[in-house]
């Protein structure tokens, strides 16, 4: 079963239509290999319309998709050799978070993604890709541990933030979160973050402190969710499109702010109407970012990182 | 009420710049209601002299309350304000306006240096009552100001914290604000200075995921509200009664988060003991004589 969001409902109905027109047996009245060619065509077109002009809102809920590719799915795209890791050696293995070492075009890495999973029964297991504390303690783990073997490090975030619970507050959710980004800021290797659907606030940052952050085209990444900054500012969860419009959440606004260092295109209709070239194309990024990375020492690298977030949000600033 | 006690009144009091008299003698403790003199709060420091109620202390008391005399508040950096164009029912920078006015500071964190019972440290103090001591970037500043402040003096830096999080209105802006003040707490750590961290009531969201949970020390105020996500989040999430106590200083106490819950009339000396035993070793070595050469003896041949 597809799933198609509210404002792709002309498209998913000419789809419909094509479908149809597919089931038919052959006549001689009309030509309906014709037909679809000329459906396929409108669909193309309305997708681009559609897609060129996407409101924030529109992005969040793209970010969201059910078939958007998920983390698992980069790592399986584009990582060789893979060797998953679990547990934060305190407590628990935590499955928000994936992590494992393995082959980016050849050379060894370090992996760290928020997985959401893809059917109930997967999501529940990575807990809808929120983390508690010991998904960001074996991200920290893994962290440091690429840090000594001096292996580069990509993440991929997609999650709608940390886990708010009760138990996640008991073992300490903001100390895991602040050791994290910790550890970023210290791993002398160099570390390419990619925001694939949802970067959700603190708990996208803690994997996302990297020396180059990429965004896809259609992901979003926002210090609250826009229903949660809705429920907050405008008293009314409902407001979350004006919130989404406000928040400056998408991929364009942030590279705009200085705030992410590249876009990575999506395919036409979205990263969930074709996965494999998504995955190919953030493959390209990526391999791009280290290249531009490579060849500074552990020092070097640190010192470029810190410097960069400082640099953050002060163009304009009073001397 | 009418546009003239409203709007002319107060004009005409600040082209005075006489100071209203306090409307309210008498305040009342939101914990046990009893009614307290407004001149006995202020010596108590806003604790509640009946059932110790921490009541929220303004930035300015509180630098008070912690410094010895002498203390200068330094001027923070100017950040560019509203990078969003930020508006939602009105306008981030009336917002900030209408906070500037009524709180007189330019945001919600004042840096101060000096020393506490004689141990040179910079403080720096989230004022609750600035947008509820959210953090965008002049807070960020403000705290990687004070830590360059204390890296400079070889001064210790004590951070006060009480902030409902990352101010929204900036975003993602805002959320920057986390690996920056944890590259403040860096440069001090590097420098070999310690860094304290003082939770009070409440401290939540990406105050507490970034600097504040990163401290040598963590002290908190009996009560105060520490956490992650906000108690009406979490409720929503996990469809439970949250347990008494939740979030709690008492019960990041119990679970290893804090090390010490100390009373506001215990802070200043608490400090200054803490400054005192961790400085030792540095204070040793700085008061060492520089090491005298003695010529070691011919030995004898045999």
């Amino acid at each position: 079963m597809r799933h198609f969001l509210d404002f792709e409902k002309p498209i998913a109905e000419l789809e419909g239509k094509i479908e149809e027109l597919r089931r038919l047996p052959d006549s001689p009245e009309v030509d309906i290999a014709d037909e679809i060619a000329r459906l396929g065509e409108k669909v193309e077109k309305l997708l681009a319309s559609t897609y060129a002009k996407l409101t924030p809102w529109q992005k969040t809920q793209v970010a969201r998709h059910p078939a958007r590719p998920h983390a698992r799915h980069f790592v399986e795209g584009l990582i060789e050799d893979f060797v998953p890791l679990a547990g934060d050696r305190g407590f628990a293995d935590d499955r928000a978070v994936l992590a494992g070492l393995g082959r980016f075009r050849g050379r060894a890495v370090a992996v760290l993604g928020t997985e959401k999973g893809d059917d109930t029964e997967s999501r529940v297991a990575h807990n809808f890709g929120m983390s508690r504390p010991e998904g960001y303690r074996k991200a920290r783990r893994i962290i440091e541990l690429a840090g000594r073997f001096r292996l580069p490090i990509l993440t991929f975030v997609d999650t709608p933030g940390a886990y708010p619970g009760i138990d996640a507050e008991a073992r300490g959710q903001a100390e895991a979160i602040a050791r994290s980004i910790e550890a970023c800021l210290a791993a002398p290797v160099p570390i390419v973050a990619t925001i694939i659907g949802e970067g959700g606030s603190g708990g996208a940052i803690a994997l996302a402190t990297a020396d180059r952050v990429l965004m896809l085209e259609h992901a979003i990444y926002s210090v609250i969710s826009p229903e949660g900054c809705a429920s907050i500012l405008w008293r009314d969860a409902a407001q979350a499109e004006a919130a989404a419009e406000a928040l400056k959440l998408t991929a364009a606004d942030l590279e705009r702010l200085g705030l992410i260092d590249a876009v990575v295109a999506e395919p036409l209709g979205g990263a969930h109407r074709d996965p494999a070239a998504t995955i190919a194309a953030t493959g390209e990024a990526i391999a791009a970012a280290l290249a531009a990375l490579s060849g500074r020492d552990g020092a070097a690298l640190v010192a470029m990182r810190q410097e960069k977030f400082l640099e953050m949000g002060r163009q304009g600033m009073a001397a | 009420m009418n546009w003239l006690t409203n709007f002319v009144r107060p004009k005409i009091r600040t082209l005075l710049g006489q100071k209203p008299v306090p409307d309210n003698l008498w305040h009342t403790c939101p914990s046990c209601q009893q009614m307290i003199f407004h001149e006995d709060l202020k010596k108590s420091l806003r604790v509640c002299g009946q059932c110790g109620h921490h009541m929220r202390l303004p930035a300015r008391e509180r630098l008070a309350s912690v410094l010895d005399e002498g203390y200068a508040v330094i001027e923070l950096p100017k950040v560019p304000t509203d990078p969003l164009h930020f508006r939602d029912q009105k306008r981030y920078t009336d917002r900030l306006k209408a906070a500037r006015s009524e709180t007189g500071l330019e945001d919600a964190v004042l840096v101060a240096h000096g020393t506490i019972g004689g141990q040179k440290a910079v403080v720096a103090v989230f004022a609750f009552e600035f947008m509820g001591g959210s953090m965008g970037a002049a807070v960020g500043e403000a705290i990687l100001a004070a830590a360059r402040l204390a890296v400079l003096q070889e001064a210790a830096l004590v951070v006060f914290t009480a902030s409902g999080g990352a101010r929204m209105q900036e975003g993602a802006v805002s959320l920057m604000q986390m690996p920056r003040t944890v590259i403040a707490v860096r440069m001090v750590k590097e420098a070999g200075l310690p860094y304290l961290v003082v939770l009070t009531d409440p401290t939540t969201g990406g105050v507490t995921a970034s600097f504040a949970m990163l401290g040598d020390i963590h002290l908190a105020e009996p009560g105060a509200m520490i956490g992650f996500a906000g108690a009406r989040v979490i409720e929503q999430t996990v469809r439970e009664k949250l347990p008494d106590g939740f979030q709690r200083a008492e019960y990041l106490h119990e679970h290893g988060m804090v090390d010490l819950v100390v009373r506001r009339g215990e802070m200043k000396a608490t400090l200054a003991r803490v400054l005192l035993l961790l400085g030792d070793a540095r204070r040793l070595e700085a008061e060492r004589p520089a090491a005298e050469v003695i010529a070691i003896p011919a030995v004898p041949a045999p």
